[in-house]
């Protein structure tokens, strides 16, 4: 290895995960540096969820070893993987919250569970400036998980996953289900608190615009290992017939034309609105398909 | 390493009064914030320097930002990142409602039994609803008998009737032994222990077989029904079906209360004989009334409309515990913890149902000159 320890945030190798006679992972190897935003893709069912599953310890692999913060994951107690535990942040892909607590006590749980002394004002605001900057409305504090749409329920999932200041964050699909204003409002809003925070992501997304405005790179899950990773430019310039699917298919092209002329500067927030509308459509239609 | 957050307070010229600068130092992150808040309760300054810091984390930023609202007074000192944080801390802060309204206790109280009465109403009316709503689907399976779902009748057969079996056996020998045991004390005081057959033979087939099947029934499958369809209704199951065009009531709810309609009758009978034979056997030990003389009494001391009676009973609380299940199971949305809530009613709700129609029953049968 190159890097010392302490610019890796999570590293794995020779992942070995299965279900029964269906092997996932074989000798799948990742590192996730510090302070980047890492993208994984891959074809639904190539084990992405488990992968971000066995890294924060809801799925114990069949063998391989998982180390966040240098500090080994696999077969630890839990009272010592929860000095690690309060250093990362997770949110599940339908957004998990409590059902029987608010969004504002969501996202206190946390908080309550590793700081009892901060006492009930202090908490409060604390929650109520973390709704605020999930995107949510201020009323929305009070509601039950139920009365949430499915994108505020990510927002307060993020909300919750971000209570205590963490290190790390993983995000299962954050913007998947969200409208495309909504997504893009998303993936600004995880680059800033990755820019100000120094946060490391750990990103699974099908979104291919968010792959393009936000991650530093983007690892590659097929053929049970992450077969590549890299910059979408470096990736592009493999020859796997799967990554060139995915990045130079048409959806693929879009995104990264409209993440070019973004980049240059040359469109305007509407225009850049009516791509990303365009492309919702056509989202729309091939998901009808 | 760097050590925990700290402050200390500049005294500039007046001192008290709410003078001098407040000067942040260490990790101001929320691991290593310690008791810092509760000490900066109540420090006035007239400027705040973040310079001396090393590490800001949102609720580090969010402590200097309070301090500096509520002072009204400028931060200095902040370097690029931290001015950033703070900038979009600032921009969080926002009132937020945090807490539903809530209401003084007797307002409360008052609340709750209209919300009762008014939910007791609802129950009642949707109850009513459902009944004939699951007479409509039984009306069209009869009109369209391909629809009918001969599987998921036998399976739920198996799991209502076939699967309880050994518990039901079980609860009503001892209830058969314990009626035996119970009725010879008392009776043997008027010399009368000869008709503790009658008691047993009676009780069983006209009252406690039934009830006692209905009573486990409704809390082995009225709550399994309540919680599976409570599920597939939170999982949007039931929306997806209803959206293919297979009509919940048809698929779900009919299979259930057919296979309790016609099981009750067959599990109370069971029940009532399982009860006799505890009897018999109480009997034959500690009275020495051999068995054969046993059935032989039973034969002579119970009438048939006792049976009758019972087996007229079984398909009705069947119906009800079925029924009550589901409906409550339908009743779901939300959250989960309304399965378990919608469980709990559907169980209560059925053994309270049936229990006010045995006793109705009770006063028909005996009018009709059934004694």
């Amino acid at each position: 290895m190159d890097m010392s320890d302490r610019d890796i945030a999570v590293h794995v190798a020779g992942l070995k995960n299965g279900f029964g006679e269906q092997v996932v992972h074989d000798g799948l190897d990742l590192d996730v540096k510090r302070g980047e935003i890492i993208g994984v893709v891959g074809g639904s069912g190539t084990g992405k969820s488990v992968l971000m599953r066995s890294i924060i310890g809801l799925q114990t692999p069949q063998a391989g070893e998982v180390e966040v913060f240098g500090i080994p994951m696999i077969g630890r107690e839990d009272t010592e993987a929860k000095s690690v535990r309060r250093r990362w942040g997770v949110l599940f892909q339908g957004g998990a919250l409590f059902s029987t607590l608010t969004v504002a006590e969501n996202v206190e749980v946390p908080l309550r569970e590793y700081y009892p002394r901060l006492g009930e004002k202090l908490l409060d605001e604390i929650a109520s400036y973390k709704i605020v900057m999930s995107g949510l409305a201020a009323e929305a504090g009070p509601k039950y998980p139920s009365e949430l749409s499915g994108g505020m329920r990510k927002r307060a999932g993020l909300a919750r996953a971000l209570a205590l200041d963490p290190e790390l964050l993983f995000l299962d699909e954050p913007t998947a289900g969200l409208d495309p204003i909504g997504a893009a409002a998303f993936d600004e809003l995880i680059k800033s608190l990755q820019q100000t925070l120094g946060l490391t992501v750990f990103l699974i997304t099908h979104d291919l615009d968010t792959l393009y405005a936000i991650c530093d790179r983007v690892a590659v899950l097929a053929d049970r290992k992450v077969i590549a990773v890299g910059t979408i430019e470096e990736l592009l310039a493999l020859d796997h017939p799967w990554i060139q699917e995915y990045f130079n298919g048409p959806r693929g092209r879009l995104a990264a034309d409209s993440a070019d002329r973004l980049r240059e500067g040359e469109l305007d927030e509407a225009q850049a609105d009516k791509a990303r509308q365009q492309q919702a459509a056509a989202e729309a239609t091939a998901g009808g398909a | 390493m760097s050590g925990p957050a700290d402050f200390t307070l500049d005294e500039q010229g007046d001192g008290k009064g709410g003078g001098g600068t407040l000067r942040f130092t260490g990790s101001l992150t929320l691991s290593r914030l310690r008791d810092l808040p509760e000490r900066l309760e109540g420090v006035r300054a007239s400027a705040i320097d973040i310079s001396g810091i090393d590490r800001m984390d949102t609720v580090g930023a969010w402590i200097v930002h309070r301090a500096a609202r509520d002072g009204d007074v400028p931060i200095e000192g902040a370097d690029e990142g931290h001015a950033r944080l703070l900038e979009q801390v600032s921009a969080a802060d926002q009132p937020v409602k945090m807490r539903p309204d809530t209401r003084t206790p007797f307002l409360r109280v008052l609340g709750q039994v209209g919300d009762w009465v008014v939910g007791a109403g609802h129950t009642l009316y949707g109850l009513i609803g459902f009944f004939g709503a699951v007479m409509v689907a039984f009306g069209a399976i009869i009109r369209h008998p391909r629809r009918f779902r001969f599987n998921a009748v036998s399976r739920q057969f198996e799991v209502v009737g076939v699967e309880a079996l050994g518990i039901i056996g079980l609860m009503s020998l001892l209830v058969g032994v314990v009626i035996a045991q119970q009725g010879a004390v008392q009776l043997r005081q008027f010399g009368a222990e000869v008709f503790t057959i009658n008691l047993i033979g009676r009780m069983t087939l006209r009252e406690l077989g039934v009830l006692m099947t209905a009573i486990m029934v409704a809390g082995r499958s009225g709550s399994a029904f309540a919680a599976q369809l409570g599920s597939m209704k939170l999982a949007e199951e039931v929306d997806a079906m209803r959206t293919i065009g297979v009509s919940p009531m048809e698929a779900l709810v009919v299979p259930r209360v057919l296979s309790s309609v016609i099981l009750m009758p067959l599990l109370g009978f069971y029940a009532a004989l399982m009860g006799i034979i505890g009897g018999g056997l109480l009997c034959w030990i500690s009275l020495d009334i051999p068995p054969a003389t046993f059935v032989q009494r039973i034969r002579e001391v119970v009438p048939i409309t006792d049976l009758w009676i019972g087996l007229l009973k079984a398909p009705v609380f069947g119906a009800i515990i079925a029924m009550s299940g589901c409906y409550q199971g339908m009743q779901v949305k939300g959250n989960a913890e309304e399965v378990g809530l919608r469980t709990t009613a559907a169980v209560v709700q059925g053994i309270f149902l049936v229990i006010v129609l045995d006793a109705f029953f009770a006063v028909f049968f005996t009018l009709l000159g059934w004694i």
